[in-house]
């Protein structure tokens, strides 16, 4: 990395981390980088019970009968594992942990706009997850992640108490959002233009409008089968006159765009990070903005491409097909802007690049499988098979997740002021692109075969393929293990980490590592366009 | 501020002020300026952009309910117009008023709060919470008039008398009342909600706390208590008229 050390503005003596300590310090914390560090520890902890209950699924899976429990009590495995990694891992992941450490700084801001419902928006998070954790000890939920009526509203399982958690998680989801909508527009610093925001701000905050323009509707369906439950309101029920499709149509008015809740920053983070580490502007700053805007936008009209199946007027499907089509162009923007981005650029394969590159080729994948799964006569063979399973976890897992890790090893000097082990970073990114590769492959082909998704048994002939999907998960989960072992190292006896690790001309590695209380020791004015490397230091990029 | 310490920790590492003070009016308390805004438009701007978002959610939850209610109406046309019938439009006429003034007495209690006039801010504030008690107590004998003829949500529906005969002539009768006790039941939480936290806020104008310098929170308060305003001004026609 060139010359940054240079300039770099010398390093307070207290930092946000050393500053206060104590409980207190940290459960009435304030400060947009504490609560993004417990947003991390709480949503890493989610990832790993949602990965345990992965790992059962695929163990249960190895023998064509069940090899672990019975159909049941499979069922309330997937569906922990559904409701785990969607609602309490991915949704606030990358917002609400990522988000909330670098997103200030990025704008130079000393906080968000709204400090106390950030706070606010943490301990719902917090009860939210409390209220599923209950459901899991009271027995577990059978239903899906999605809840379908009728049968959520029959089900013996605790579907009140998840219900309940979920809207709560919603709740806090919707505050980040707010809050983020808020702070940039009216938090950034003297100069901070809009098209000088860095591109993960941009992604941020077209998830942000999602949040805030999506959740209520998850919200009012959810309480609406909660009432269901309650005293039979009977909107989702035929027996009573009511629709079940009417609560699919309400679901994934919500739950298409949390899809993009999920992908959009995740996009974000790819693009700091090949900027940062291909060491070049990122190409089409422009239409990577405003393609962030657009698929926040289109991600509402496409919701019933989840419903082909499920009884729509042929016209409505002429739309939803179109309009899901119509959502690849801003996307597809987005993958040949990084990869113009990288060309020629002087690429450092460290591990965040590695994550980038591995989410590129995923992403690539998974979106294309979701232009064939658009196609309405396809659609009908492919439709609940393991086909859509490996299709959203290539966007899910392979995308999302991956960029969580682009994003966690980029910014982990930044935050935690330590380095972790490059070598064996590189090691684990590595088997995670692998063992991924290898779960989620076959499962494409099973599905193109009919395997339906969600059976606790399936036909002998495809016991190599499922055999091979679990082997790849637990290569995937080594990997995942290993990440803990190097970064809980780093956290005890790490390298120090340089005020900016790799070279970056993003506001918030314009300050010691860790950052101080209020990001910046004088409030910084920007001056230059961004991604301009064309100045050796960074320091320059703006004066204070 | 909850944050004396770090507030101070801040001040030292700047050099320029922060949590300065507005301009106060003699006998009021001063209020400071967020420690991470730079000015009190900063402030004032982030608290508004930031509740109105908070209302858009609300319209977007409100939004599910109003969809339900359409895609019913238009399946059961019927049944929406016998169960209309039967809820008193008189008395929802009566709350429509209420609303409609109390909105009118909260506008005057922002504006005394803009003009630090604590008294006159206090009572129009009481007068504000008065009619949504005025509109509680109401929407109380209507609910009951409905448990006591058990026109209910569908697991409690046992209508009698000359009601159940009428009911009897269309489909699913029930559907109709869930989607008005939910409708109504989540509204009234919304008047409820917004009498406690109005009647809150009475109390820190009483203390002088909200003045010219500082009446960002009656003004957010004031929003809220329109937006619940607004929603029954379409809660109403939808329940008791278009049947």
């Amino acid at each position: 990395m060139t010359a940054t050390a240079v300039d770099a503005p010398t390093p307070s003596e207290t930092n946000y981390l050393n500053i206060k300590s104590g409980f207190w310090s940290w459960a009435a914390t304030l400060d947009h980088k504490r609560i993004g560090m417990m947003y991390l520890i709480g949503t890493s902890l989610a990832f790993l019970v949602g990965g345990l209950f992965a790992l059962l699924v695929r163990t249960h899976l190895w023998n064509h009968t069940g090899a672990l429990f019975d159909p049941a009590t499979y069922n309330q495995v997937f569906t922990l594992h559904g409701v785990f990694m969607v609602f309490v891992f991915i949704i606030p992941a990358i917002p609400a942990a990522l988000g909330n450490m670098a997103l200030p700084g990025m704008l130079g801001a000393p906080d968000v706009a709204l400090p106390r419902l950030n706070l606010a928006s943490f301990y719902l998070w917090l009860v939210g997850t409390v209220f599923i954790i209950v459901s899991l000890v009271a027995g577990g939920v059978d239903t899906g992640w999605t809840f379908y009526t009728p049968y959520s509203a029959q089900s013996a399982t605790p579907v009140i108490a998840v219900g309940l958690g979920v809207f709560i998680l919603g709740f806090s989801s919707i505050f980040t959002g707010l809050n983020f909508i808020v702070t940039v527009h009216k938090m950034r610093a003297p100069g901070m233009t809009w098209f000088r925001m860095p591109l993960f701000v941009w992604a941020v905050y077209a998830t942000a409008l999602l949040q805030v323009l999506a959740t209520p509707v998850l919200g009012i369906t959810l309480l609406l089968l909660v009432f269901e439950r309650l005293y039979q309101i009977g909107v989702f029920l035929p027996e009573f006159g009511g629709d079940p499709i009417l609560f699919q149509h309400f679901f994934w008015f919500y739950s298409h765009p949390a899809v993009y809740i999920m992908i959009l920053p995740a996009m974000g983070v790819i693009s700091e990070v090949i900027s940062v580490h291909a060491r070049k502007p990122v190409f089409g700053y422009r239409m990577i903005a405003f393609s962030s805007l657009a698929i926040a936008i289109i991600s509402f009209l496409v919701w019933g491409h989840h419903m082909f199946t499920s009884g729509e007027s042929e016209f409505a499907m002429m739309a939803f097909s179109f309009l899901t089509f119509f959502v690849g162009i801003p996307s597809a923007i987005k993958e040949f802007n990084w990869v113009a981005t990288i060309w020629k650029g002087s690429i450092a394969l460290s591990a965040p690049m590695l994550y980038a590159i591995a989410f590129l080729i995923i992403f690539a994948i998974g979106g294309l499988t979701g232009i064939f799964l658009a196609s309405l006569s396809l659609n009908i063979h492919l439709h609940d098979t393991y086909y859509v399973v490996a299709h959203f976890h290539y966007v899910m897992m392979g995308s999302t997740a991956v960029a969580f890790f682009a994003g966690l090893h980029h910014w982990w000097p930044k935050f935690t002021g330590r380095m972790y082990s490059e070598k064996w970073a590189k090691v684990a990114a590595v088997l995670v692109f692998i063992g991924f590769n290898a779960t989620f492959l076959p499962q494409f082909i099973m599905g193109s075969e009919g395997m339906p998704r969600r059976y606790a048994t399936y036909l002998e002939k495809w016991t190599e393929l499922h055999r091979a999907s679990t082997v790849g998960a637990y290569i995937l989960a080594s990997g995942v293990a290993l990440m803990i072992v190097y970064f809980v190292h780093s956290l005890i006896a790490g390298e120090k980490a340089k005020a900016n690790q790799w070279g970056a001309v993003t506001l918030e590695w314009a300050s010691s590592s860790p950052p101080p209380l209020y990001n910046f020791d004088k409030d910084p004015i920007v001056t230059r366009e961004v991604y301009d490397y064309s100045v050796p230091s960074q320091a320059e990029g703006y004066r204070a | 501020m909850s944050q004396t310490a770090s507030a101070e920790v801040h001040a030292e590492a700047h050099d320029h002020a922060h949590g300065h003070a507005t301009p106060t009016p003699p006998g009021f308390v001063p209020h400071h300026v967020a420690h991470h805004f730079k000015t009190w438009e900063q402030e004032f701007q982030s608290g508004k952009l930031g509740f109105w978002l908070f209302l858009a959610t609300e319209i977007l939850l409100f939004g599910g309910l109003f969809a339900a209610y359409i895609y019913y109406h238009g399946i059961y046309p019927e049944t929406f117009a016998v169960c209309g019938s039967l809820l008193s439009w008189k008395l929802g006429a009566l709350n429509t008023c209420v609303l409609l003034l109390s909105s009118w007495t909260m506008a005057m209690a922002v504006r005394a709060a803009q003009l630090s006039q604590r008294k006159a801010c206090f009572n129009w504030l009481m007068i504000t919470v008065a009619c949504g008690a005025v509109f509680m107590v109401v929407k109380y004998f209507e609910y009951s008039a409905k448990i006591e003829h058990g026109t209910l949500p569908t697991a409690w529906f046992h209508p009698h008398g000359e009601e159940a005969a009428l009911l009897a002539t269309v489909p699913h009768p029930s559907m109709f009342f869930s989607i008005y006790f939910t409708m109504t039941g989540i509204h009234g939480l919304h008047v409820l909600i917004g009498m406690i936290v109005i009647s809150w806020y009475a109390v820190g104008v009483a203390k002088g706390r909200y003045h010219s310098g500082h009446y960002l929170p009656i003004d957010l308060v004031g929003l809220y208590w329109h937006i619940v305003d607004i929603i029954w001004i379409f809660l109403f026609p939808l329940l008791y008229l278009v049947p």
